[in-house]
């Protein structure tokens, strides 16, 4: 599978409701995830699965995410996650 | 004609919360936006947003439109792409020509191809909005059998037009006229443009009325709040229906009779009038109003 390489800071999605707000920057250290959400202990684990899966699914290995959820459906998250790594290439 | 379209509404492509709501709001369509609605900026996230939803999101049987941006513009290209993959309902092009379908019809038979998918099953729909689509409407309409229906985008041609576009609507009066009776002759939808003050009910039905009276076949909504005012105008009213049931009952008596031509209230009856007569019945039926 192919390789992007995240190398500058990029961001997509709102903080308006059932959405999510996405920073992704370079990490020296694989993929790091920070989250945060309004459903954090209901979903909390579900969200990072959803982002780590797109994250792999798309061939990243270096990418720090800051995730701000509203309440995002996983079709949302993963295509916010997405949109960030293609502005980050 | 055979799908029910009285009303399309536009959805804004890169709203989430308004995508995962779009299949219960009671519209016959929904029109996904990737073009006025989305910011320049925005774009490359909306594209992606409406194909996850396309493929996700439960739109329980309401029919998925995606307009996207045109094909002169630098994200036309990979909206069909991208778009059509996740396979939409409809793809409608904004001011379309017979080359900007005979295009996209090309790209996503490529598509249907390579992803093995049921060859022709994405539909068209041309969007007319320009001075030249309004006059060469019937070849737009010819340029793919993926064309079931045309949508006028009055803003946009009166700006072309270079005229005032008024509440009351004479002045698109003509292009109404030409796109419902082309439509009508290639016997695929007219959806009329959006009435833009969605504070107007009153407007609204009015304007809804004119359309339905030239033979558009539904319209655009912008607004969820105007979806039952459209539903009300184009629902065939009780005394069509009644004459309609009494039609065909006419039709099943002079048929057992041996009769080749006969009359009803003192009026020859032919097949325009049975055809009409059908019409009604079916699109009475499919409204669950008999």
């Amino acid at each position: 599978m192919s390789f992007l390489n995240i190398k500058k800071p990029a961001r997509a999605g709102t903080m308006e409701s059932n959405d999510i707000y996405i920073m992704i920057q370079p990490c020296d250290e694989g993929n790091k995830i920070q989250l945060e959400s309004t459903v954090i202990k209901q979903f909390g684990k579900q969200i990072e699965k959803a982002i780590e899966e797109t994250l792999a699914e798309l061939g990243v290995k270096n990418a720090y995410i800051v995730a701000k959820d509203r309440g995002a459906l996983d079709c949302t998250i993963r295509a916010r996650i997405e949109t960030a790594v293609m502005r980050a290439i | 004609m055979s799908t029910l379209r009285r009303t399309m509404l536009f959805m804004p492509g890169n709203n989430p919360g308004m995508l995962q709501n779009a299949g219960i709001l009671g519209a016959d369509s929904v029109i996904l936006d990737l073009e006025d609605a989305v910011n320049t900026t925005e774009k490359d996230s909306a594209r992606i947003l409406v194909r996850n939803a396309i493929k996700n999101v439960d739109f329980c049987g309401t029919e998925v439109v995606v307009r996207i941006n045109p094909l002169s513009t630098e994200f036309g290209y990979q909206d069909v792409k991208v778009i059509a993959e996740s396979g939409p309902d409809i793809i409608m092009v904004p001011k379309a020509t017979e080359e900007d379908i005979k295009t996209v019809d090309e790209m996503i038979c490529r598509i249907e191809d390579e992803n093995n998918t049921q060859k022709g099953k994405i539909k068209l729909f041309a969007l007319i909005e320009t001075a030249y689509g309004v006059e060469n409407v019937y070849n737009i309409i010819k340029s793919s059998k993926r064309v079931v229906g045309i949508l006028l985008g009055a803003e946009d041609l009166t700006a072309d037009l270079e005229i005032e576009r008024t509440k009351s609507g004479e002045e698109i009066m003509y292009a109404r006229n030409k796109i419902a009776i082309s439509c009508r002759a290639c016997r695929i939808d007219a959806i009329d443009t959006p009435f833009t003050d969605t504070d107007d009910l009153e407007g609204l039905k009015n304007d809804t009325k004119k359309g339905k009276s030239i033979g558009m076949t539904g319209k655009a909504a912008i607004s969820p709040r105007q979806i039952d005012t459209i539903h009300e105008v184009y629902a065939p009213s009780d005394k069509e229906i009644a004459y309609a049931q009494r039609v065909i009952k006419a039709v099943e008596d002079a048929k057992r009779q041996g009769k080749g031509a006969f009359s009803l209230d003192g009026k020859m009856v032919d097949a325009p009038i049975i055809t009409r007569a059908k019409t009604i019945l079916e699109k009475a039926k499919s409204m669950a109003i008999v």
